[in-house]
């Protein structure tokens, strides 16, 4: 299994402060009686933090992540029911409060960050006073593709099987028989040699007397019972029938609605407020201006949506208010030029300047991606009760824990009195790891007695994200005789994370690889795999272009570039042949293949493009996908086809532009979404290489966008060097 | 304000709103039914879909004048009265459609309109009807395969 050993494993977990430890487990001594109070009921035996154990034998996973439809309570749960040998019929999951022993930022921290102090998505989003909150207190993340790979892999399963081994450990006293004698399966321990069979319940109280283990004994593939089955998720059922709570649903006493509105140009301050058609309006009960924001709060949401339309509001002039979409993309090139060969620096292999000047000839491209919104389904809201020095705060959370301790900060409530109620996600895709729309629910809600439940229009969702950063990229690349790279230079604006989106997978001897940085006011946010969207987009368009000016086909061109990684080239290999790749395609047609690594998982997608209508359609994707292992296959094919659907949105539509300062589109309308009738038809195929293992949430969505410009390419001749796709044909001739 | 006087899921309610008050509204906060979705306000996206008299409409762009004397269906009244899930309900879950599930009520009450006029949809039958409804975790194949299934069920 590669990396993936139990000694590696071990090591990493617990050489990195301790699996148990680590941001979650018990620490000897203080966190458990801590966590037994908020956690446990009456009767019930706390065996360690991530697992509960009640006296009916029924056993309860605590997750600490957010259900924004990644399926992420079922596959963490399966991952410590498995080591546990637990019955899973009668295993369940709660999600973990907002709570510091449920920070998953260690994990993070010591798997994939190293010597990062705080995860670089998260970074960007916070502001100083949350970081330094961050850095003494852990955060509790769902982004990043993190959760299998980390919480799963460092937390969850090493939970579960040291909770195995403390009860083994109690009933082996207990019956005083070695515990060699003992074998555990669906919730028992039975001692063959004796016949004795005893649930695991009867052991729990012995059990927690235990020191949890150090170096509990991981399962090996062949022993799975639960990881790598496709177990139906717990969370779907409720979403088919109107029961699933998401933030928007929540409903308290006495609870007045809110509406809001920002600034169109982001950044302005409120200058004044004229009231006097809304406030007089049906049900409004109070208009607020809270400086960055104006509110209305009245009986009912529609009520207070309608008279805050009818608000005159006076914004203060932030000196952007003449930007356009070209200004901004003019200060990324002027960035670029001013950079010119002295970008800062990303990687910086052999003497690239010596190689392209060697080289047959070089071969440049520009290319570029327009700023995009996160358009999740369920629109931003956060409802908030504010009373007796108390704060609760219900809505859907990528970062509960960060918003606790923020809410405490903005309102100087002790952390104590702060209780956020993470519910469902309608959809997060990063928008829903800023902590904006909570603190200013709680802004409105601290001027009331009652609870406020503030509710974005889709208008305001729109204009008032995050983005997607607008990017540019250029490529210079020598070539030898047969058309081969010798050196890479590439030179693009707006680095954020992960910081290795920007690598190639190609093995080229000269590579310079850097960048310029442009501030501006159109706020960066994580967008569903960050960076890598946009290079995945430029590098496997460019390197389609060199395999297009070598005379090759973009399958054969990558295989030469990736002979010394197995790994890519078996799942390069795969999608081509799922694809059927050099076939004749009809008239109209073309085939297009691109290749990402992205957080751990390697991706190969081959789109089949019709381009005889107005708008490029596209007719099929397969994509071969290579997590490592995928602990809940059909969940993690369900991942990849989300990411895929939602990166050819983007691709082909995406396109949140600049006029006066101000966003420009505002609903579904001019930000379309791909609908049933331009959904591809998508075949995913699962590679479990045994290489650590990957994400599932965000590696499908970066080869989406270049293996449909590469197909565009194929069918048309014309090379898209820019998105939206769907437009490609506007600039013909 | 006015009272308008319909029927929910079979049940006989009364409201006494401003009748242009979209029913999106009066079902989610009026009625407490909160499993109709808000998610554009202009008809774009489709969460929002119930059906008056049998007929899919999108609740947030109707008003509650059109309710008067009407039948409405919310998705918690698509299963039948002894919570036997409905075959497309069923197929949902066979098909672990849902992600994070904000639009599946929507896309519920479309689908249940559509195999009811049309025991057998095509593929393009699918996508006339279900075209309206928004996923953005994309979960388009998925709500396909699920739409046969109950059809064949």
């Amino acid at each position: 299994m590669g990396k993936w050993t139990r000694r590696g494993f071990i090591a990493a977990g617990l050489v990195g402060g301790g699996v148990l430890a680590v941001g979650v487990g018990i620490r000897e001594g203080h966190r458990a009686p801590k966590l037994a109070g908020m956690m446990t009921e009456d009767g019930e035996t706390l065996v360690n933090v991530w697992v509960k154990l009640a006296p009916d034998n029924t056993i309860t996973a605590i997750v600490p992540h957010s259900e924004m439809g990644q399926g992420v309570f079922t596959s963490m749960t399966q991952m410590l029911a498995d080591e546990m040998d637990a019955d899973w019929q009668t295993v369940t999951f709660e999600q973990a409060p907002a709570h510091e022993a449920y920070a998953n930022y260690p994990l993070g921290r010591e798997f994939l960050m190293g010597d990062t102090k705080v995860p670089g998505f998260v970074q960007d989003s916070l502001n100083g006073g949350f970081l330094r909150i961050a850095q003494s207190m852990g955060l509790q993340i769902t982004g990043g593709s993190t959760a299998v790979r980390f919480t799963g892999m460092g937390g969850m399963r090493i939970a579960g099987a040291a909770a195995r081994e403390m009860i083994v450990k109690a009933a082996a006293k207990s019956w005083d028989v070695p515990s060699s004698e003992l074998r555990t399966a669906n919730s028992y321990v039975h001692h063959d040699a004796s016949g004795r069979s005893e649930p695991y319940a009867s052991f729990a109280e012995q059990a927690a007397k235990y020191a949890p283990p150090t170096q509990p004994k991981l399962k090996t593939p062949d022993d799975y019972k639960l990881m790598g089955k496709s177990l139906p998720r717990f969370d779907i059922p409720a979403k088919t029938d109107g029961t699933a709570e998401f933030g928007i649903d929540v409903d308290l006493p006495d609870m007045k609605y809110a509406a809001v509105m920002g600034p169109p140009v982001l950044g302005a301050e409120v200058v004044s407020v004229d009231d006097t058609y809304a406030r007089d309006m049906p049900g409004v009960i109070k208009v607020m201006n809270k400086g960055s924001f104006v509110a209305v709060v009245a009986d009912g949401y529609w009520q207070a949506e309608n008279a805050v339309r009818q608000l005159d509001v006076a914004w203060s002039e932030t000196g952007t208010e003449t930007l356009n979409q070209s200004d901004i993309f003019a200060m990324l090139k002027t960035a670029m030029d001013d950079a010119g060969d002295k970008g800062k620096k990303d990687v910086a292999i052999g003497n690239v300047r010596k190689a392209s000047e060697d080289a047959a000839r070089v071969y440049e491209a520009e290319y570029s991606v327009p700023f995009l919104a996160h358009a999740a389904m369920e629109p931003i809201n956060a409802t908030a009760w504010v009373r007796d020095g108390k704060v609760d705060l219900w809505s859907g959370l990528q970062n509960p824990l960060a918003v606790r301790d923020e809410i405490a900060g903005a309102t100087g409530a002790k952390k104590a009195d702060v209780t956020v109620h993470n519910v469902f996600l309608g959809g997060g895709f990063g928008r829903r790891s800023n902590p904006d729309y909570p603190l200013m629910a709680v802004e409105i809600a601290k001027e009331f007695e009652h609870p406020i439940k503030m509710i974005w229009s889709r208008e305001q969702d729109t204009q008032q994200d995050w983005y997607r950063p607008a990017s540019v990229s250029r490529f210079r690349a020598g070539l030898d005789e047969n058309g081969m790279p010798v050196s890479w230079d590439n030179l693009f604006t707006q680095k954020h994370d992960p910081p290795e989106a920007s690598h190639i997978p190609y093995k080229i001897d000269n590579q310079l690889i850097h960048y310029a940085h442009v501030d501006h006011h159109v706020r960066f946010g994580p967008w569903r795999s960050v960076d890598h969207t946009q290079h995945g987009f430029f590098i496997e368009s460019f390197i389609d272009e060199l395999a297009d000016q070598a005379g090759m086909d973009g399958y054969a061109y990558r295989r030469k570039l990736l002979e010394h990684s197995p790994r890519y080239l078996t799942v390069l290999d795969a999608a081509a042949k799922a694809a059927n790749w050099g076939r004749a395609v009809p008239e109209g047609r073309g085939l297009g293949i691109a290749l990402v690594d992205s957080f751990g998982t390697v991706v190969a997608q081959v789109v089949e493009v019709d381009v005889t209508g107005p708008e490029p359609k596209v007719v099929h994707v397969w994509c071969t996908a290579d997590p490592g292992y995928a602990m809940n296959p059909d969940g993690f094919i369900a991942q990849i086809e989300s990411g895929i659907i939602y990166g050819l949105t983007a691709a082909l539509y995406g396109n949140i532009t600049i006029e006066a300062g101000a966003v420009a589109q505002s609903n579904f309308h001019d930000y379309p979404m791909l609908r049933m009738n331009e959904a591809p038809g998508i075949s995913v195929e699962i590679i479990n290489s045994g290489a650590k293992v990957g994400g599932g949430g965000e590696p499908g969505t970066p080869p989406i966008a270049p293996a449909l410009a590469n197909a565009v390419f194929a069918a048309t001749g014309v090379r898209v060097r820019s998105q939206p796709i769907a437009n490609f044909k506007e600039g013909l001739t | 304000m006015a009272e308008t006087r319909f029927t929910v899921n079979g049940e006989a309610r009364m409201v006494d709103m401003d009748p242009d008050t979209p029913l999106l509204w009066v079902l989610r906060e009026q009625l407490k039914l909160t499993g109709t979705k808000f998610g554009c306000g202009i008809s774009q996206c489709g969460a929002c879909t119930i059906h008056v008299d049998g007929v899919p409409v999108r609740s947030c762009s109707t008003p509650l004048a059109a309710a008067a004397g009407a039948a409405l269906t919310t998705i918690e009244g698509v299963a039948a009265e002894d919570g036997t899930r409905h075959a497309v309900q069923e197929a949902w879950i066979e098909h672990q459609v849902p992600q994070c599930g904000y639009c599946q009520s929507g896309q519920i009450m479309s689908a249940v309109a559509l195999l009811r006029d049309n025991p057998n949809p095509t593929d393009a039958d699918i996508d006339a009807a279900m075209s309206g409804n928004i996923c953005r975790c994309g979960a388009y194949g998925r709500i396909r395969d699920a739409i046969k299934t109950a059809a064949r069920a």
